[in-house]
């Protein structure tokens, strides 16, 4: 059973217009448009190289894009400078395809280093081994403390990474492909995580997925990707139920 | 080559601004520094040993077997010390720097330590090219060290020559001239192994077989650059001499 959330369409945390970005010839997004709101998960679908993570990328200054305009939270990224971005990254968490964790660091120092930079977020007395124990028992792996990326497995690493996304305790997260890789179990394990943060931290989500499962459970909106513009925006049930074979391709088992 | 300056550029640019990662650098100057103690030691002995003993026959036939200590020591400190110490750091450090952060490009580690708001140019490249930069004229002067006692134990074993006597020698011969331009051009060899293997790392691209070809031109094209600088050094020593 899905729970209806109200989401207000005033409160507008993220919102992506008429963007641009090629590579070459290759035009991969050709004026995507979006709007994510304060409390919302919003999943976007699009097949492989549709540049759904392109997308992603521009939204956190990973990338540039050629034109259009990127706005998180009233700040338009493309025209902050460097110092005013790095801050409002502390308000934007990022959970990778691969994980991304340093493999060079133990978990803890994997979820301290975000801290280094943003320790002005929680005051000058900042408990560093609270946070982290905190961020750990909220993925359920206080225990993996001091073991290294490469002991864990690849749900327990899409965890630690989903931790190190929460240390900073950020209002929007991005989730990049978050269960592929996994097996469906796993996976279902961090769609449950993914639900149980959002109604934890009240952040809204960026999901982008070519997971159906996932989108049916944790999505209150749905964009479809294609041809790098937004070709039909709606909830599960309203796309899922769409004619169009382009639509109906995506919704297919 | 334009790529490179720029990049170059920025790591001067970015040395000098704050915050600084002074944690960060003692770490790579350990990683960089001791783990490379063992092969450059080894190295510098068995190139003291060979040169004296493929030397000797000739110094004997000329009678001029006294000269040995003063003609190992101004070889190995002015050129084959340094040069032979960067060659094997190339390979050392050089590759393992551009297999790090050719990893780490690729499993996107270095987008997230920008995401959270590190500038990584600063932590990764900027640490580990300052650790190379400081540790490899210290690794020389070890090297050197080292090659030099290779050489007096031939000479003490073939020519009965003391400790004191031998390096006695090898220091009168070595002049102020001798010295400071070797260490110069250490600390541009180190350098030139940080910035290249840095660069190469750092802008991997097509996935694990990226890391691989980052790792192996790190190595080739530092080495080539080593030869460079060398010669440029020696070139302008040269021209110093001539004044």
């Amino acid at each position: 059973m899905i729970e209806k959330k109200n989401i207000s369409t005033q409160d507008t945390v993220l919102h992506i217009k008429d963007l641009h970005k090629s590579f070459g010839d290759n035009h991969v997004l050709n004026g995507f448009n979006m709007q994510l709101y304060q409390g919302e998960n919003l999943v976007i679908m699009g097949k492989s190289g549709s540049g759904k993570s392109v997308m992603i990328k521009c939204l956190v200054g990973l990338m540039e894009a050629d034109s259009g305009s990127i706005s998180v939270m009233g700040n338009d990224i493309t025209k902050l400078d460097q110092e005013a971005l790095d801050i409002l990254r502390a308000d934007i968490g990022f959970l990778f395809q691969g994980s991304a964790l340093y493999d060079s660091m133990t978990v803890r120092e994997n979820l301290e280093f975000p801290l280094r930079r943003h320790t002005k977020k929680f005051g000058e007395a900042i408990d560093t081994h609270a946070l982290v124990i905190e961020a750990l028992e909220n993925v359920g792996l206080a225990d993996a403390i001091d073991l290294m990326p490469s002991e864990l497995s690849g749900g327990m690493k899409r965890r630690i990474a989903l931790a190190r996304t929460l240390i900073l305790q950020p209002k929007i997260i991005l989730y990049d492909e978050p269960t592929s890789g996994l097996d469906p179990i796993t996976a279902k394990e961090i769609i449950i995580l993914m639900q149980d943060i959002q109604k934890k931290y009240n952040t809204s989500s960026l999901i982008i997925t070519h997971d159906v499962d996932c989108a049916r459970v944790i999505a209150d909106r749905m964009i479809l990707l294609i041809d790098g513009t937004n070709y039909a925006v709606g909830t599960f049930n309203e796309l899922s139920n769409q004619e169009d074979p382009k639509i109906k391709a995506f919704f297919k088992h | 080559m334009g790529e490179l300056s720029y990049f170059t550029s920025r790591f001067l640019k970015e040395a000098f601004k704050r915050p600084f990662e002074f944690k960060e650098l003692l770490k790579q100057c350990y990683n960089m520094g001791n783990r490379s103690l063992l092969l450059v030691g080894i190295t510098g002995f068995i190139i003291g040993l060979v040169l004296t003993l493929q030397t000797r026959p000739t110094l004997t036939e000329f009678g001029a077997v006294s000269w040995m200590p003063s003609m190992v020591g101004i070889s190995i400190v002015r050129e084959i010390g340094p040069i032979i110490t960067a060659l094997v750091c190339a390979g050392r450090i050089g590759s393992g720097i551009g297999a790090e952060l050719g990893s780490m490009r690729v499993t996107e580690q270095i987008d997230a330590m920008e995401v959270s708001g590190t500038n990584p140019f600063k932590y990764l490249v900027v640490t580990r090219v300052l650790a190379v930069t400081l540790m490899l004229p210290l690794l020389v002067i070890l090297g050197d060290a080292i090659a030099l006692f290779g050489s007096y134990l031939v000479e003490h074993v073939k020519g009965n020559v003391s400790f004191m006597l031998f390096f006695n020698q090898v220091f009168d011969s070595l002049e102020f001239g001798d010295i400071v331009p070797a260490t110069v051009k250490s600390f541009f060899f180190g350098l030139a192994i940080g910035i290249v293997g840095c660069f190469k790392g750092y802008y991997c691209k097509k996935g694990t077989a990226g890391v691989g070809k980052a790792a192996n031109s790190a190595v080739v094209f530092t080495s080539l650059l080593l030869f460079v600088i060398d010669f440029i050094a020696v070139f302008v020593t040269d021209i110093f001499y001539d004044l």
